[in-house]
């Protein structure tokens, strides 16, 4: 979607439209992890970009700024993936054992 | 990145499927609900919508999305059509689809805009025209002592009101209501008169937007979900609280 | 062969002669974008070349609208399948662009308002086969279409004919641009159906 009370926005999409290509490349739902904006430092939730396509490919934009910040494009044999607009990628995942019970249980 | 081991959890969702039609069930002139028993389906939460692909003798493919109109219940999966004039998917799904016959099937997608069960604070659901389909699963997924629900319908006019009894039956339980906005036709003796939906027609409950604001899923056609998103943050509610999914198509 | 639907035929697929193999036939003019139309009028626009050793050739709206324009009838091949066919445009030749400007180049990388960018051979762009389009069916070119100027190279699918094209850099070497970065093909002959890498 537009991003409401962003007037003059244009993408005809929001990120969830990335959450089908994106679930074949992440085990995790993409659309709530977190990228942070290489050109102007903000932090969006995958699912408020702005997005444009479906095709050629996903454009995913940064809603403060419009940077390019992820593509995707999917051709009949691959997924093509492109995160060169941003510095970061979190995704929310399952906690995982702490190292030290790693440790003690290899040890046993 | 992130690459935790969630066994067969998207092998599965990206699996074609055998969906058999085992029902159809017509909902309005144009629209028509049909039941499909899916193999091995994986299950899904209400919002989310499935990939359908039909495959002509020649080897040509069309594939579309539809979202899913009823909760998880085993195998089956229940989608509502909606006849597009000249639409090649819909309208085989629609009338050339025969119960026994079997298309492609594969989902769940979509992991936003979804309500899960168990999920706190109020909702309100906001649909125009057959974006009421997603909706209705949320509805459908309510139990006792779910949290208050509130559906704003927008359609052109009485006829096109989908699931319209199952829609007077839940109106009448506690903590849920239904207003319908008709923005081309009223029914006579209706309170609003015609006309599109308006920011007054979004206005909660009281109670609702102190404390405890309710999270908005708005679903219909590209212009109606952004002029409803639009009237909802000029109402208070947060961008952060407001879900959309749109349909259409994918270029003006 | 994937499973068959039983009953489905599908649209009517009728060859056409003219239609590129995997191509079907629209009437619309689709509209795909990467990103927010660039507001370019005008007064601001300016196009540049500049050659690979650092020679720039710049013209101003009212220097391109002084040279020679032609109007050209193409069909269109789009990479995601759909062809129209005996579009009309009127622009400035390529040829005409080029005449003046030294180079050894045997590439161009294409940018545009808004920062896309297509790369293609600069042969493909001279001997006629492309314009720098400024009107379409009569009309201004529309902003959405990618006025005030696009390039119409209508012989490569069209996403190598760039909207709001600023200008054209002449390389010695190839360098992919938008989506030949991200998996689509370098060159994009439609009548070879060059859609991806490697086809």
């Amino acid at each position: 979607m537009t991003i409401p009370g962003h007037p003059g926005a244009e993408a005809a999409y929001d990120g969830n439209l990335m959450a089908g290509p994106l679930s074949e490349l992440f085990a995790l739902d993409v659309t709530v992890a977190v990228v942070r904006c290489r050109g102007c430092g903000a932090s969006s939730e995958v699912a408020t970009l702005r997005v444009y396509g479906p095709e050629p490919g996903l454009v995913g934009r940064c809603p403060g700024c419009d940077d390019v910040l992820l593509r995707v494009v999917r051709t009949p044999d691959a997924v093509w993936l492109d995160l060169g607009g941003v510095t970061s990628l979190r995704v929310p995942a399952p906690r995982v054992p702490l190292e030290e019970d790693v440790d003690r249980s290899a040890q046993t | 990145m992130a690459r935790a081991a969630v066994p067969g959890g998207l092998s599965a969702r990206r699996a074609w499927r055998d969906a058999t039609l085992v029902e159809r069930r017509p909902e309005t002139d144009s629209a028509v609900t049909l039941v499909l028993d899916v193999d091995g389906w994986p299950g899904h939460l209400p919002g989310q919508h499935v990939d359908v692909r039909l495959t002509a003798p020649d080897g040509y493919t069309a594939t579309r999305s539809y979202s899913v109109s009823a909760p998880e219940h085993g195998d089956r999966v229940e989608l509502t059509i909606q006849r597009v004039p000249d639409g090649e998917v819909s309208t085989f799904l629609a009338d050339g689809l025969a119960v026994g016959d079997a298309v492609r099937l594969r989902g769940p997608v979509g992991g936003w805009f979804v309500w899960r069960p168990g999920q706190a604070g109020p909702v309100l659901l906001v649909a125009g025209g057959s974006g009421i389909v997603p909706l209705m699963a949320m509805l459908r997924a309510r139990v006792a002592g779910s949290p208050p629900f509130r559906l704003v319908y927008s359609v052109r006019e009485p006829d096109d009101v989908i699931y319209r009894d199952e829609l007077a039956a839940i109106a009448a339980t506690d903590d849920v209501e239904v207003r319908l906005v008709h923005t081309r036709r009223a029914p006579e003796g209706a309170a609003r008169p015609a006309g599109r939906l308006q920011g007054t027609d979004l206005l909660t409950a009281t109670g609702w937007d102190g404390g405890d604001p309710p999270t908005c899923y708005v679903c219909g056609p590209t212009g109606f979900v952004e002029s409803a998103a639009d009237l909802l943050v000029g109402l208070g509610h947060a961008a952060d609280r407001i879900r959309t999914e749109r349909f259409g198509p994918s270029g003006p | 062969m994937d499973f068959v639907t039983r009953g489905f035929q599908g649209r009517p697929r009728g060859r056409d002669e003219r239609l590129p193999p995997g191509q079907y036939l629209t009437d619309d003019f689709p509209v795909l974008s990467a990103g927010p139309t660039p507001p370019v009028d005008h007064d601001g626009w300016e196009l540049w070349v500049a050659t690979e050793d650092g020679a720039r050739h710049t013209w101003s709206w009212p220097e391109l609208m002084a040279l020679p324009a032609e109007t050209v009838t193409v069909d269109i091949h789009c990479v995601t399948s759909w062809s129209k066919l005996d579009t009309e445009w009127r622009g400035v030749s390529l040829d005409t662009l080029l005449a003046d400007v030294e180079t050894a180049a045997d590439f161009a990388l294409v940018h545009s308002y808004g920062g896309y960018t297509t790369n293609l051979p600069l042969e493909d762009l001279l001997d006629g086969q492309a314009l720098l389009a400024f009107a379409y069916d009569g009309d201004d070119l529309r902003p959405e279409h990618g006025g005030p100027a696009r390039l119409l190279v209508p012989h490569l699918y069209f996403w190598k004919s760039a909207k709001w094209v600023r200008g054209i850099e002449l390389l010695l070497a190839d360098s992919p641009g938008f989506w030949e970065q991200l998996g689509y093909h370098d060159y994009g002959d439609p009548w070879r159906e060059q859609r991806y890498q490697g086809d």
